[in-house]
């Protein structure tokens, strides 16, 4: 499993990916793997009434991941606003205590809610994915 | 051109119904062609604003099933679902079905059915609405208005009282709203001191679930007379929708709602009109925060500012540009498709005098109303003719 971001040949990066870039609408055509960095919180929110198959309080975050890595080496580049940062959204791990601005890291998870609870169907999509803790 | 006028409203009272959907709809599309004494047979288009339909109650179809209840065959029929916004939406397309000369009456009407359910499941219902990075984590659309307002709290040093005093305003117009579903008063102790729902968000902060309907019916101005003498109407001069991202963490500023920004940028322009022209605004306060947000996004106010109108009394019914004189989605409720109807038909009561105990003095009325959260957005200009 990865945490995966996707780029463009402009640098432009989206989690999750796009059929086209939303910036420019040139193909994404290769992926960052954020699983293991670390990432500053935007912020976060404890939901206590969360709907069914979802732990109860259901702790969030919308957390900013720094991207350091060299720009993919592209010709076809034709703008220079490309993005050094990708943000995300998901749960924190259990207890974890954070205010905006702190530093979180992605811990894997099975399943993040029960898939046969909820309205969505569970063929359609995956639930696994990565939690947030506090570094 | 011939401008687009609104010539009969109508609403149900919205609340804990024992009607369904069918019933609802009905009755407030019968009151509406009632209110404009305009015979169903002349209806040339109906159109249905409703988001779940089929999720929440197992009835599809509900267009053409009220064409039949009302006896409005064979009119062309249409189901607009735009989320939280399938009411603008529905104005929108209703607006256009007479623009564009397809259609000399329209009937929208906008409806949900809700409490049947528990919140969690209609909840979840709505979140269904949500990117599957975001719906496997359990968001949902309280937890974004959670998200949303610690950044706007953050960013601009506003007190979280004034989120509260959203709610203060907006309970004390619904006691003037016999539709409403709450008329009741909430004093700011109250509602900073109701249980956290999405931290720093408490109970206060959001709108109930809602059974209701609204509906409008339009024509080309040219023809209002038949239907409303003595300029009994009003005009919809601007109107106009925007998208922003579906994935809302993708925002580059989580606190600015572009849908907002966009489509009420092009509503002004086709209306010629500015945010200083407008005397009365219905914004989308599913959420307090939301609130902020568009009073900002539609130019009332420059950003980060929005909190200080409501700490200044200006959105006050008596204060320079009242918002939500109907009480808003937090105390009228919010039957999701029939919300954005609703926002017109508050609109509408304002411009034509006949609001009652909420009157305000107004000649040009602003609606905004917002799908997901901020994901899909209309903003609605009505005038005096």
């Amino acid at each position: 499993m990865s945490l995966n971001a996707h780029r463009c040949p402009n640098d432009h990066l989206t989690y999750p990916g796009h059929e086209l870039c939303p910036d420019c609408g040139e193909e994404q055509t290769d992926t960052i793997d954020l699983s293991d960095e670390t990432a500053t919180v935007v912020t976060w929110t404890t939901n206590t009434a969360t709907p069914p198959g979802v732990r109860q309080p259901n702790s969030l975050a919308i957390v900013e991941f720094e991207v350091s890595e060299a720009p993919s080496a592209s010709e076809s580049r034709t703008e220079s606003d490309g993005d050094d940062s990708v943000r995300a959204i998901g749960q924190l791990t259990e207890d974890a205590d954070v205010e905006i601005g702190d530093e979180v890291r992605p811990v894997y998870a099975e399943e993040l809610r029960d898939p046969d609870a909820g309205i969505r169907e569970k063929a359609s999509q995956e639930w696994d994915g990565y939690r947030f803790e506090p570094v | 051109m011939d401008r687009v006028a609104i010539v009969g409203a109508s609403m149900t009272a919205f609340g804990e119904r024992d009607a369904w959907l069918r019933e609802l709809l009905a009755q407030a599309g019968r009151e509406c062609l009632a209110d404009a004494d305009a015979a169903p047979t002349d209806v040339e288009h109906l159109y249905v604003s409703n988001m779940a339909s089929g999720e929440f109650e197992g009835q599809t179809g509900v267009p053409n099933a009220l064409a039949h209840d009302l006896g409005a065959m064979p009119a062309y029929t249409q189901r607009v679902d735009q989320t939280s916004a399938s009411g603008g939406a529905g104005v929108y397309a209703a607006w256009q079905s007479v623009a564009s000369g397809a259609s000399d009456l329209t009937l929208l009407v906008g409806g949900e059915k809700m409490t049947h359910r528990t919140t969690t499941e209609a909840t979840d219902v709505i979140a269904s609405l949500t990117h599957p990075v975001e719906y496997k984590h359990g968001v949902t659309l309280p937890s974004f208005a959670g998200l949303t307002a610690r950044r706007y709290l953050h960013e601009y040093d506003a007190p979280r009282e004034s989120l509260a005093k959203v709610a203060v305003k907006n309970h004390k117009n619904g006691l003037d709203n016999p539709h409403a579903q709450f008329r009741k008063a909430v004093d700011l102790e109250t509602v900073m001191e109701s249980p956290i729902v999405a931290d720093p968000l408490r109970l206060y902060d959001f709108c109930p679930i809602t059974d209701g309907s609204a509906a409008l019916l339009l024509c080309p101005e040219s023809l209002a007379d038949e239907y409303a003498p003595d300029d009994n109407y009003t005009v919809v001069s601007g109107v106009a929708g925007a998208t922003d991202t579906h994935v809302v963490h993708e925002r580059d500023d989580p606190t600015v709602m572009g849908g907002a920004v966009e489509s009420s940028e092009e509503a002004y322009e086709m209306a010629d009109r500015e945010p200083e022209d407008v005397d009365v605004a219905e914004l989308h306060d599913m959420f307090t925060i939301l609130e902020f947000l568009q009073s900002e996004a539609v130019g009332f106010f420059d950003q980060g500012e929005g909190w200080k109108a409501v700490e200044e009394g200006v959105t006050d019914r008596d204060g320079e540009l009242p918002i939500n004189t109907s009480g808003g989605l937090k105390s009228k409720g919010h039957p999701l498709g029939a919300s954005g109807v609703a926002q017109i038909y508050e609109l509408h009561q304002q411009l034509l005098g006949e609001a009652g105990d909420r009157q305000v003095d107004c000649e040009v009325g602003l609606a905004c109303n917002v799908g997901g959260f901020g994901n899909c957005v209309t903003t609605t200009i009505v005038e005096e003719p």
